[in-house]
């Protein structure tokens, strides 16, 4: 169960650990992370979305998979997900799309427990390895459940990304940042995805509180909306998953090159403040 | 002998667990606790009893059904839970959740409803304790089951349409799931079944144990020990497990009744959603199917741990009724003893009426879970 690189990865060292060493240099080279999230299986031009999104200076892409009960996610991707579902979309043609999508950054998959559980552990995480994908975040499998999960991905080179939440007592803390693999992905707010106006006190804090007890980076999700708002948490956070904001822009048409030039606004302002 | 708790991780065999986000942990944490000290607490017992019988009307009555025995050749008793306050069986749980929800020190529920029922009921406790109330109702369902939108609506709650995916129980769920995600400071997700991630199907199954007691003191004083079988209908599982408890220590053959088009044990394989690892019904990839019954509050494609767990291992065994069965057992019922039940526990008698060759002679205990008054005006335009 190697993980083979797809054609035109460059940098990202391989085997386990690749998306945190990945991050880690972009990070220790003064860089604030962007990390954009893309349903797969979203239209025709998912792929390219996804190649637009690297191209346009993501650090790594977050792909979902849709699910038909996705519980963290507001109305953009849920809407994004019953498109994709009603496309035709499956876990095995979204992988099939990125085993042969030559992206050029790190892809992480996002998608929920019961997908995984459904194909097996052992398989799900080969899956993942084979078509390329570095990492999994899966928003339901908590702390107390992932490890038989996160046990078959670490044997299969693939890294388990754990979220943090505002509500989580400091003595759980470190205990997620100890278990995850690739980065900690700190929940900015309480709620489910989706743009917000203002990016949430509560994003920030949970960032420091992160920061405080590991040093794998941080990426603030969840509420992240625009440039403004991302340069905002990268004030403290080592950078920024932003999905639903990207999501609604494929929703409304604006294809890859939409997508494309909204993530440049946003890399343009990371860099400015690095 | 009474049904075990289950493991520390929320397990019951293989079944249940915590499956939600990380942001709910604490919450699911801090209400395990809550309800432990509260469920070991007599003055806790002490004001849920009171609640019970001056509120509710606890007990509720064992009723021996003299003509549709006659009928059907098997002898059938009926635990009256349609002739609680609100009209089911509901009332036992959200009573005692409202209760913890205020010795937590939350000001507001969110609940999810398929049918109304549980809706009704905790818009009712709500309003009896003045806690805030948010109930989320399929789109399907709201239109199927309008009188009980309406009567949410006086008893002050708010109610919301789940207008995503089949717009029926499991999106409600989905919707209040992560409306608690944004609002667990101060709100308490007040859940309707034995379903859902740890404690909620230890904790629903426990509030309910009153259905299965009384029921088994009513039995021995009228049979002098246990029926040959005791039925419900299943969706979750909340009234089945509450009246399997008084029994699981019986002889009695403990049989649940799920509808065709949601039949979890005997159609699903096991997965997760909505917290908790169980039987589901599902595509080749995973992704959760749509249920299809007549019922709006057996309309799930999921069905609670602990059933999962007991049909595993043989203590409990599941089967299915079409909703023509239900149909017809919904009228005999009516006509034969004077009472319009819901559609839901008329899955347990259709399942009576399919297999009264077996069950010939033999003494059925039925949890009549609720009672009909919501569902005439559907079964108006079925019956024409």
């Amino acid at each position: 169960m190697s993980a083979e690189l797809p054609p035109g990865v460059p940098a990202p060292p391989t085997g386990p650990g690749a998306l945190e060493r990945h991050l880690r240099q972009r990070r220790d080279a003064g860089a604030k992370l962007l990390v954009p999230y893309v349903t797969g299986g979203l239209g025709a031009d998912w792929v390219d979305a996804v190649r637009a999104a690297a191209d346009a200076g993501a650090d790594a892409v977050e792909v979902g998979i849709p699910f038909s009960d996705p519980v963290m996610d507001g109305p953009v991707i849920q809407q994004a997900s019953d498109q994709a579902l009603h496309a035709g979309a499956t876990p095995v043609s979204v992988l099939e799309s990125l085993r042969r999508a030559d992206v050029g950054v790190p892809l992480v998959v996002m998608t929920y427990y019961n997908l995984c559980f459904h194909m097996g552990h052992e398989r799900f995480a080969a899956s993942l390895a084979e078509a390329g994908v570095r990492a999994a975040i899966l928003p339901d499998l908590p702390l107390e459940e992932v490890g038989p999960w996160a046990g078959a991905a670490d044997a299969a080179g693939v890294e388990t990304v754990l979220l943090a939440a505002p509500t989580a007592p400091d003595e759980r803390l470190p205990r997620i940042c100890t278990r995850a693999r690739g980065f900690v992905y700190a929940v900015g707010l309480l709620g489910v995805t989706g743009e917000r106006a203002e990016l949430a006190e509560s994003a920030t804090v949970i960032a420091a509180r992160l920061k405080a007890v590991t040093d794998k980076p941080v990426l603030i999700g969840v509420g992240v909306s625009n440039a403004e708002q991302a340069v905002q948490a990268c004030a403290v956070a080592d950078g920024v998953v932003v999905g639903s904001a990207v999501v609604r822009r494929l929703l409304e048409g604006e294809g890859p090159e939409g997508v494309a030039a909204f993530l440049r606004g946003i890399r343009h302002a990371l860099d400015a403040t690095s | 002998m009474s049904l075990p708790e289950p493991s520390i991780d929320g397990r019951f065999g293989e079944f249940g667990g915590r499956f939600v986000p990380e942001t709910l942990v604490p919450a699911c944490q801090e209400l395990e606790e809550a309800f432990r000290h509260a469920w070991a607490d007599p003055a806790f017992h002490d004001e849920l009893d009171a609640l019970l019988r001056d509120y509710a009307g606890r007990p509720s009555p064992l009723t021996e059904c003299h003509r549709l025995s006659e009928a059907l050749g098997v002898r059938v008793l009926l635990k009256r839970e349609d002739l609680n306050h609100t009209g089911s069986h509901k009332i036992n749980n959200v009573l005692g959740q409202a209760l913890l929800a205020r010795r937590m020190g939350k000001t507001r529920l969110v609940a999810e409803t398929g049918a109304g029922q549980h809706g009704v009921a905790t818009a009712t406790a709500a309003a009896l304790l003045g806690l805030e109330c948010l109930v989320y109702m399929g789109e399907v369902d709201m239109e199927r089951q309008a009188l009980n939108v309406f009567r949410m609506r006086l008893l002050g709650a708010e109610v919301r349409p789940a207008v995503t995916g089949s717009r029926t129980l499991k999106d409600a769920i989905n919707e209040a799931m992560r409306d608690w995600v944004a609002t667990v400071g101060g709100t308490h997700y007040c859940l309707g079944s034995v379903m859902g991630p740890h404690p909620y199907p230890w904790m629903v199954r426990e509030l309910h144990t009153v259905i299965g007691t009384e029921a088994r003191a009513q039995c021995e004083a009228l049979l002098g020990g246990a029926p040959d079988v005791v039925t419900a209908c299943v969706g979750g599982g909340s009234n089945a497990i509450g009246i399997f408890s008084g029994f699981v220590g019986t002889p009695a053959e403990l049989v649940g009744v799920e509808p065709a088009g949601g039949a979890a044990i005997a159609r699903g394989v096991p997965g997760v959603v909505h917290g908790s690892k169980s039987f589901l019904l599902q595509d080749e990839f995973g992704q959760v199917n749509e249920a299809h019954s007549i019922s709006a509050g057996l309309d799930y494609p999921g069905i609670g741990p602990e059933h999962s767990h007991l049909a595993t291992i043989g203590r409990a065994r599941y089967v299915s009724v079409t909703d023509a069965e239900v149909v017809e057992a919904f009228q005999l019922l009516s006509r034969t003893e004077g009472i319009i039940p819901a559609l839901e526990p008329a899955h347990a008698l259709a399942w009576i009426a399919r297999d009264r060759a077996s069950l010939a002679g033999r003494t059925v205990l039925v949890n009549l879970s609720g009672r009909g008054d919501k569902d005439v005006a559907q079964m108006m335009d079925v019956l024409g």
